[in-house]
Parts: C-alpha cells; structure tokens; sequence
C-alpha cells in the first residue's frame, strides 16, 4: 500500500487546524510538528485494524506529549477509526476526544497521557509486555523535547536498554521551543543524540522531521534494527507549527495559542492551494 | 511468620496460577521478602532499580498489555513519591495494577522519618478510584491476597512486613468491601485498622474490666470505607474511638468522621498527630506517638465521658 503521503499529510494538517480552529485554542505548535511523523506511521508502518481498534499483537503508538492528542485525533479519523466530523467536539464538555489522550475514551488511543514523562515510561511496559507475550509488535512512542527535561523519561531509557526492548521505536520531536522558550535557553536537553547513545539505545537523526519520506525511511531503518537487542530512539528535528507560516513565527508561543476559525481557514486553503 | 513471608508465599502461588501476574520491585526486593522468587518467575518478576517514578508508569503499560503487576517498595515512595504516576498512569487511566508499600508509618523504625509514611493513605485516598487495604493480621492477609489480585483497577496495600498475632480464625472470609466486626460491644466502638488491631483488642479487655463494653471493627479497607457498617455499629454504641498508625489527618479517623458526619456521635483519634517520623524501636516509637494500649483506654473513656 503506497499512498501519497504528502496529501495525507495536508489532510491531517488541516484536520488540525479545522478542529482546533472551531475550537479557538489548542496546542497547535506541537501538533503540526508531528505531522509527518503520524502520516507515516498511521498509513504506512503499523500494523492495525480499524475495525478492530484493540486487535491482539496490533503495532501501538503512545503519544507521551499527550498533547499532540489533536493531532492523533486527525490521523485516527483519516484512517477511519471514527467520523471526521467528531473532530470538531475537540475538548467540548463531555467530547471522546480531549485536549490529552485517553485510551478508555478515543478509539485508536494506546495510552493515555499528558503527565509528562509518564507515557514514555508506559510505552516502556507496552514493550515489555509484547516481549513477554512473545508477540511480533513494534511499539511506537513520542516525546516532546521539553518533555525530555522530566527525570522519567531517562528513568524508562535507561530500563529499556537493560531489558533490550529493541521492539520499542521512539520519536523525539525536536522542535527546539517550549512553552517558556527556546528549549536551549530554559534547560538545553542538548547533545540529544549523544544522551540517547550513552543510555545504550541505537539513535537515527533526521535531519528534516517534516519530510514524509525522510520519515518514513527512518522508521524502516528503526525497524531493521530489531534483533540489535537495544531500542531505538528517531531524533525527528522538526518545527514548531510547521505548515503555517504565522503559526511558525509565533515561536514558543505557538505550544497553545488562540486561533479564529477565519484563521483556521485561511491556512487551509493555503495549505491546500 | 512474618507478614511479608505470607504476602511473598501468596503471591508465589497467584503467580504459579496465572503467568499475567507479574512483579514489579525499585530495589527492595529483599524488604519486601520477594527477592527469592526471581529465580522461579524470571519472566514476571523485574527489578526496575531505585526509579519508582519508572516502575509505576511500566506496571501501568503492562496492565494495559493484559498483564497484572504488582508493584512494590517502601510506603513513602510507593505514594507520596509516585503520586502523580499513579493517579495518572494507574488510576486515571483505569489500569489495573497492585501497589504495596512495605513498612507503613512507625514500623519503618531505623530508617527514620524520611522513610516513615504518616500520609500515605491521605495521600491516595483523594485519588479517585484508588483501593486502599491495611492487613491485621497474617490469617487476613493470606485470604485478601487472591481478592486483591483479581480486583479490576488500582489496589494501595500497606504492609506491615514483621511477624504479627493471629486475630482471625482459619475459617476466615474475606470481604475487601466489609469492615469485620471482632467484637460486639454496647458503650463504644473501636474502629481500628492495620498491625494496631491486636492492641485495639487488648484495650477492650481493660476497658471490659471497668464496666465498659468496646465494640471492636477492624477497617482493613480504609477507601472505600464500610459506611453501613460505621454507621450502624457507631449509632448503637454512640461514641466511637479510631486507631490508626497514620497522620490523623487524612486516614481512618479522617474516614470514619466523613461517614459519620451527619451523626451526632463523639469521635476521638488514636493516631499521629500531625508530625513526623524519626528513629527508634517500635515499643519507642509507640510510646512517643501515643500508639499504645494505654493510650487506646484512655481516649476510649474520653469518647465515652463525652456522650
């Protein structure tokens, strides 16, 4: 099944945007980082079911920057877990998809997260209990670059490499902003790669985490180094609100920003030219 | 026998029955006296080092894989340390994993007040969904243990992990959601949870000499508390003492007042009194945080003179 991509990745960009936009308010920046990387995964590389959202031995993906739910939502509803238009409930009063993902109210959704850390550390039991059910998964799981601050997340790095969980792929979003400012001014997690090497993990930088191919040819990298006996961890150097340029130019402060549904708009037939 | 040989025996057998139950340690597997079962389940047994932040977050992923963990450390950090893991993680996303703190309050004894949990049931009880048991005794225990495991959602064990009398028969029958009733009783009831019961007990006999009637309930499980049984017994008697080794801010007594407030009934507190832990033996400890047999008597005619 070779899709285009690029146009499932416009399509999810401006799910996003639409759903947020009625909205008024969301976590925009780090949702339009991710694209690609959801693209690539929810239509190209993990083995799932739709119809079958909980399928024994199904790939699983845990969003540990649970607030990038939004844009879960768009690729889960692109790929038919359930109607577009639910998209547009986002974080209203008793909606199955809030602003955080929650694996007992959205289809589709692995883990549920938001606290921080957290997801990573769960993503790293997910990897643990595939490896002890002996079933042929791979597990996916993102963090954000600020997130890499909390002190769990080296916590589950360092449990993953001694278990030799090397059927866990991790994603860093490395989009260099967070909420209080650039992540090398507030507390540089830098050098990322040479932290995840020294943790004892297989590190594939990608130079444009914003190119669907360059994506997608890194995944299938991190799945040939299944049998290495370590986890892999995809540096995915993206931008913050990628695909909209004003969005993009707000910097640190596009992580949750106001947006008009006209604005909303107005980037969508853009996107769409 | 010690209380952590019966939970590490128990354990074993749940273990040997269904391989979906696993364990889960932060280095102190040898406290919690499970460290001799790895080399028998060294597929469900993993030690996560000194990361409970980690641990608790990984039995969450496992539990959402179909397995059911248990995790296990000193009380203090299996709840005030990883508190947000578990409500997050554990609760929150209705995960179904067991959490057992050894060494509750007083009975971390050397390791003094940084290891010695006044606030640990405080602490989960305003997590919703969270289950919390205190054992009194090994009888009682070894019948909770297959209860706890096959509970669906997040269960807070306190483990009292030396040896402890035996209060209940062999034929006991456990009911995670029914206080025991030990003794009946008409002057005042003693509501008494974890290793003090034995003492509750021995308070009943003194008191029985001087004409009052105690009437003993053991809380074993603290959320969500017996209200039926708090109340009933509390509006017979109509004074009611709780005794708990716990911040009385936050546990038993804190629990039994919320089932009782719409009562007229006298409560007075057998607990610690809003402080910290620190150093000493047991008979020590108890002497300076009033957990006595002494002290129950005392607080008991309190209740009773205030009716």
């Amino acid at each position: 099944m070779k899709q285009d991509l690029k146009a499932i990745c416009r399509d999810i960009r401006c799910d996003i945007l639409t759903s947020i936009g009625h909205l008024g308010v969301g976590h925009i920046g780090g949702c339009l980082s991710v694209v690609e990387l959801l693209a690539a995964l929810y239509f190209e590389e993990m083995q799932i079911d739709p119809a079958d959202p909980k399928k024994e031995g199904r790939d699983r993906f845990v969003c540990s920057k649970g607030h990038a739910g939004p844009a879960v939502y768009a690729a889960l509803a692109g790929r038919g877990y359930f109607d577009k238009k639910e998209l547009l409930t986002l974080n209203q009063g008793g909606t199955d998809l809030p602003s955080h993902c929650d694996m007992n109210r959205t289809k589709g959704i692995d883990m549920t997260t938001g606290s921080l850390g957290q997801g990573f550390s769960c993503a790293v039991g997910v990897a643990l209990g595939s490896q002890l059910a002996g079933d042929n998964a791979t597990i996916y799981t993102l963090i954000g670059d600020g997130e890499s601050q909390e002190g769990q997340i080296w916590e589950a790095a360092m449990f993953a490499a001694a278990k030799h969980l090397d059927r866990l792929i991790a994603f860093t979003d490395y989009n260099k902003l967070q909420i209080d400012g650039p992540v090398s001014e507030v507390n540089d997690i830098a050098p990322l790669s040479d932290k995840w090497r020294a943790f004892g993990w297989n590190v594939i930088d990608v130079a444009n985490g914003n190119d669907v191919e360059e994506v997608l040819s890194a995944i299938r990298k991190a799945k040939e180094m299944r049998g290495s006996g370590k986890p892999t961890m995809v540096i995915l150097n993206t931008v913050k609100g990628c695909g909209v340029k004003w969005i993009e130019e707000l910097g640190p402060g596009n992580h949750n920003t106001n947006i008009t549904e006209e604005q909303a708009n107005e980037a969508i037939a853009q996107i769409r030219g | 026998m010690e209380m952590r040989a019966v939970y590490a025996e128990s354990l074993a057998e749940l273990m040997r029955k269904d391989k979906k139950v696993c364990v889960l340690d932060a280095d102190l597997s040898k406290a919690s006296g499970t460290r001799n079962m790895y080399d028998e389940f060294p597929e469900q047994m993993f030690d996560c080092g000194v990361a409970e932040q980690n641990m608790a977050s990984i039995a969450a992923g496992l539990s959402s894989y179909g397995f059911k963990p248990w995790i296990e450390t000193f009380t203090p950090f299996a709840t005030r340390r990883i508190c947000d893991q578990v409500t997050i993680s554990i609760s929150y996303a209705q995960q179904n994993v067991r959490i057992v703190g050894t060494d509750p309050g007083i009975s971390a004894e050397l390791n003094g007040g940084t290891h010695m949990s006044m606030e640990d049931v405080g602490v989960l009880r305003s997590v919703p969904g969270v289950v919390i048991f205190d054992p009194a005794d090994p009888v009682q225990l070894r019948a909770a243990m297959p209860v706890l495991d096959s509970y669906r959602g997040c269960v807070y064990m306190r483990l009292f992990r030396k040896e402890l009398p035996k209060i209940f028969p062999a034929d006991y029958t456990f009911d995670l959601f029914r206080a025991d009733i030990l003794c009946e009783g008409k002057d005042l009831t003693i509501f008494v949870t974890g290793f003090l019961t034995k003492d509750a007990l021995d308070a009943r006999e003194i008191l029985a000499k001087e004409g009052i009637q105690a009437e003993v309930i053991n809380v074993h499980t603290i959320k969500p508390i017996d209200r039926e049984t708090v109340i009933r017994s509390a509006r017979k008697t109509g004074a009611v003492v709780t005794v708990e080794n716990h911040n009385i801010i936050g546990g038993l007594h804190s629990a039994v007042l919320e089932a009782l407030a719409k009562e007229k009934i006298p409560a007075c507190a057998v607990g610690i009194t809003d402080r910290f832990g620190e150093v000493g033996k047991l008979p020590y400890l108890r002497e300076t945080m009033g957990l006595t047999v002494d002290n129950i008597v005392k607080t008991s005619k309190e209740a009773v003179s205030l009716k």
